[in-house]
């Protein structure tokens, strides 16, 4: 049990938390033909923007309604409804979400109700859902956001009625993703269920729209792949839901208040134990034994386990994540002997009292920063912003989280399963490997017959 | 911010944007809008000071999601790369306790960190509960006597132009003139050789591109007191009103700055740019034609000769690979013509460039350097841009960052100018790093790998071959 230590200064310093505004837009991403807009002014979305573009790589579809100094005072329901139509004439998309921003909650915006005049005045835009979600960026962060836009989603396009009984012959299993899994986690994740001949349905599913692929047609206004909107009416037809990470215990709760499909709650995947747990489920959902090239995988992570539990044994690591992922590595870390001495959430969740270290600071990289040096920690694990906190504490960092603009492929890599754990636990090892700990420095002695060109330097 | 200040600072007497019906400065359109914000443009026109602490009030989206990401270098102090904001939560909005937040934020910066100065920004959500920053900020100042300067630039304010406008005026308001300059170190003057204090408004140091200048300037003896705002400190900004001469560089977004240094202190300015080898060297020749001191003058001559020479020579290789190589220019207000003129020393053809953003007498300039039947691009969506590309036979696409992964998409070539860039264009060095990077781009064996089809495909002009047979060859 952890214990968590709230925020106690007036300032945020080197900022941890992505908004939940942001977070929201995330969750819409991985739905197909899709685009988000903040309902904001405009600075919303393309910080938000820029963020996520950094991130991925790839270019966000991401909109705004443009609040200005008019609509700030006056509502902005009319632009809101102006957006709403702009987009659905020009790209028609399959859905709009629209996570609000911290100025429309400030001014307290009826959304439901613009929503509702959009649909009066335009009943030739009736093909596009839209979406909103309430995400005020003074409340929670990027999971929470995600988390609640992942619960609108459901609210919106799950047909409520009477719960059918679950479909026990079906091979289909429904996937709620987390946003702690990243486009690689998410594939892995699917190949792992197809072997166990059983098919996934991931929501939202971030590797068919963000996973950092070419496609043919040379431009797109919206997501080019991703959850269809045609099968949040198909998830009562599935044998079993997976629920990834506990930001996503309400919108599971609503799941399975609407379809009566059972489910299986995992906070994440990340180390041999909760892997297990996932197999396990699998071979009982699918009445399969496991397969035997998953056997082999499993082998070669304990392979990789003995290998580097030299450098990783009795490592003081210091994290920075938000809840769920936060958790996940800090059981990561225990299970392989590593010692997590300082650990940062930017927002609290109940989740964070599992987290197997002493306390948890809901707060900033600056208290990251100040606690793993207090703590002697010899490796940050943080987004792409820990680059100088690492720096000033002379400490190698590995970036977790969001945003990774500072390298290639970290937005896609694989973590979660046998393969992905195997691989963080190399990377881990490498990174520790190089800080020569241990290595005896040379001394010079004063007695020793030195030849002429080196005794200047003694 | 009252609509009526708004609204002075829009109607700006200097922008030729205000001689004809407005085509920069028109309303955001929902769910057709790109850029940034008001707040966004005052963060990047003051966030290269490098001494002061940048502190954004208001809830986690404005700071949270944007903090050092820009590519603008310093000489030495980091503290401008340290995000600091109030992080408003939903008790502080509700509660009113936004005040007393910041209050003891700024207290936190100071004792933290000492900075030159505290810079608060605000931003929409306590401009829209109505708090009193700017009385905070003064009760701040007054408590722990150090300069609290609020830049009052909510997004909903309108746009990123703006919110520079706002950074601009709020300098030369609160802090220009607030110092003299230093005395110049001994020995540096000589006779037939003074020293003159200029200011470049609206160079950010992206990359270090400054660097490239600096020593040009102190050959000649020109003393930048500051550059607003690339690697400047507080201190320097104190003294712009001493400048003899101010060059505006490359962006109309600063322009109310040299107005009115030039209304306050009869400091004599222009438009300039350093980009290219020839508007280098007018950049140059506008500062000695403003300072009146012959021999300056003439150590300008001598310099823009010596420096043209080498530049040629280094750029003689790059210019046989980049000749007659066809160009789509998409970049906003000055840059559309000023980089025109050094992609035409490399040799290359221009042949379309975006004009959202550029004044009547920009695209004056325009016509001037690529003919009369010149392609201005109005508007650049994404869809334009690629139609453009294919029709024109374009080899490389140059815009800003947030069209990049469009242009790659689309398998277009691309080369960055924007402020997220990592090298620096400017000055005659400048030029090479353009060049190296244009022929990295254009020539790179990829571009075939990803426009032909899989081998396998219909398309290709070879049938697959049957799968066992590619078995037994491989």
């Amino acid at each position: 049990m952890a214990e968590i230590r709230k925020r106690n200064k007036a300032l945020a310093v080197n900022p941890l938390k992505a908004s939940s505004t942001l977070g929201a837009a995330l969750a819409f991403l991985g739905l197909d033909r899709a685009i988000p807009m903040l309902h904001g002014s405009q600075g919303c979305t393309a910080f938000g923007k820029v963020f996520l573009v950094r991130h991925f790589r790839e270019p966000i579809p991401l909109q705004t309604t443009a609040i200005d100094q008019v609509s700030a005072i006056m509502g902005g329901d009319e632009q809101l409804v102006e957006g709403l139509c702009t987009l659905c004439a020009k790209s028609a998309p399959a859905l709009i979400g629209i996570p609000t921003t911290g100025l429309v909650e400030t001014q307290g915006a009826d959304v439901e109700r613009g929503i509702r005049t959009f649909r009066a005045a335009h009943p030739e835009h009736a093909d596009t859902a839209v979406v909103a979600v309430a995400t005020p960026d003074y409340c929670g962060s990027l999971e929470s956001g995600y988390a609640a836009a992942v619960r609108a989603l459901i609210d919106a396009l799950v047909p409520s009625g009477e719960p059918r009984r679950a479909a026990r012959r079906s091979r289909r299993v429904n996937v709620l993703a987390g946003a702690h899994l990243t486009p690689g986690d998410l594939e892995h994740l699917k190949t792992l269920i197809a072997a166990f001949e059983l098919e996934a349905l991931v929501l939202p599913d971030l590797s068919g729209s963000l996973d950092g692929h070419l496609p043919t047609a040379d431009y797109s206004a919206l997501t080019t792949g991703g959850t269809p909107i045609g099968a949040f009416a198909e998830l009562g037809g599935a044998a079993a839901t997976l629920v990834i990470g506990d930001a996503l215990g309400e919108a599971a709760d609503l799941l399975a208040e609407r379809t009566g499909v059972p489910d299986h709650r995992f906070t994440h995947l990340l180390g041999i134990e909760a892997v297990d747990q996932l197999m396990l489920t699998l071979s009982a959902i699918a009445e399969r034994p496991v397969p035997a090239a998953i056997e082999r995988q499993r082998e070669q992570l304990q392979d990789a386990m003995l290998d580097s539990h030299f450098m990783l044994g009795m490592t003081r690591v210091a994290i920075a994540a938000d809840p769920d992922l936060l958790v996940g590595w800090t059981e990561l870390l225990a299970g392989v002997g590593a010692e997590t001495v300082a650990a940062v959430a930017p927002s609290n969740a109940p989740v964070l009292a599992r987290a197997r270290c002493a306390e948890v600071r809901i707060g900033d990289l600056e208290d990251l920063e100040r606690q793993a040096g207090a703590a002697h920690a010899e490796l940050l694990v943080a987004n792409a912003h820990g680059v100088q906190s690492a720096a000033r504490l002379g400490i190698p960092l590995l970036r977790a989280g969001f945003p990774q603009f500072d390298r290639l492929g970290g937005f896609r890599r694989t973590w979660i399963g046998y393969q992905g754990t195997r691989d963080t636990l190399f990377e881990l090892a490498n990174l520790l490997l190089e800080l020569e700990r241990g290595e005896i420095h040379p001394y010079r002695s004063r007695l020793k017959q030195w030849p002429e060109h080196e005794r200047t330097a003694a | 911010m009252k609509q009526k200040e708004i609204a002075a600072l829009l109607d700006e007497p200097a922008c030729a944007h205000n001689h004809k019906h407005k085509s920069g400065c028109a309303r955001p359109k929902p769910g057709a809008t790109a850029g940034g914000c008001a707040f966004d443009g005052a963060q990047i026109a003051l966030l290269p000071i490098g001494d002061v602490a940048h502190l954004v009030h208001g809830s986690i989206a404005c700071a949270g999601n944007s903090w050092d990401n820009r590519g603008a270098r310093s000489s030495g102090p980091s503290l401008y790369r340290v995000g600091m904001t109030t992080d408003l939560t939903e008790q502080d909005v509700i509660m009113g306790r936004g005040e007393k937040r910041l209050f003891h934020g700024i207290r936190q910066a100071i004792d933290a960190h000492r900075p030159a100065a505290v810079f608060v920004y605000n931003t929409c959500v306590p401009a829209l509960t109505g708090e009193d920053v700017a009385a905070v900020c003064r009760e701040a100042e007054r408590r722990w006597s150090i300069p609290v300067v609020l830049v009052d630039a909510a997004s909903f304010y309108g746009s990123k132009n703006l919110g520079n406008r706002i950074a601009g005026e709020t300098m030369v308001r609160e802090v220009c003139g607030t110092r003299e300059p230093d005395p110049l170190p001994p020995g540096i003057e000589r006779p037939g050789f003074k020293v003159h204090d200029i200011c470049l408004v609206g160079e950010y140091n992206i990359a270090g591109e400054l660097w490239h200048m600096l020593p040009l300037f102190d050959e000649l003896g020109l003393r930048v007191l500051c550059a607003l705002s690339g690697d400047a400190r507080f201190r320097e900004v104190q003294t712009m009103h001493r400048s003899e001469a101010n060059m505006m560089v490359c962006s109309k977004a600063m322009i109310n700055v040299a107005r009115r240094l030039e209304e306050a202190f009869a400091t004599p300015w222009f438009e300039g740019s350093f980009y290219g080898i020839a508007d280098c060297s007018a950049a140059l020749r506008d500062f000695a034609r403003l300072i009146d001191d012959p021999d300056l003058h003439q150590r300008t001559e001598a310099l823009i000769a010596r420096e043209e020479a080498t530049a040629a020579a280094a750029l003689a290789p790059w210019r046989a690979r980049l000749a007659g190589r066809r160009v789509l220019l998409y970049t906003g207000g000055v840059k559309s013509w000023s980089v025109i003129s050094a992609l035409q020393d490399l040799g290359m053809t221009v042949v379309a460039t975006g004009t959202r953003k550029s004044t009547e007498e920009d695209k004056a300039r325009i016509r001037a350097l690529m003919g009369e039947d010149a392609v201005m691009l109005e508007e650049g969506n994404p869809r334009t841009l690629i139609d453009l590309v294919n029709t024109h036979r374009v080899d490389v696409l140059i815009a800003g960052g947030r069209n990049l992964y469009t242009a790659l998409k689309a398998r277009i070539p691309f080369l960055d100018i924007n402020q997220e860039r990592e090298f620096g264009y400017a000055g005659y060095a400048g030029m090479v790093e353009l060049a190296r990077q244009l022929c990295l781009t254009v020539e790179s064996p990829i571009w075939d790998a990803v426009r032909q089809p899989p081998p396998w495909s219909g398309t290709s002009a070879e049938p697959p071959r049957p799968l066992q047979e590619v078995a037994r060859h491989g």
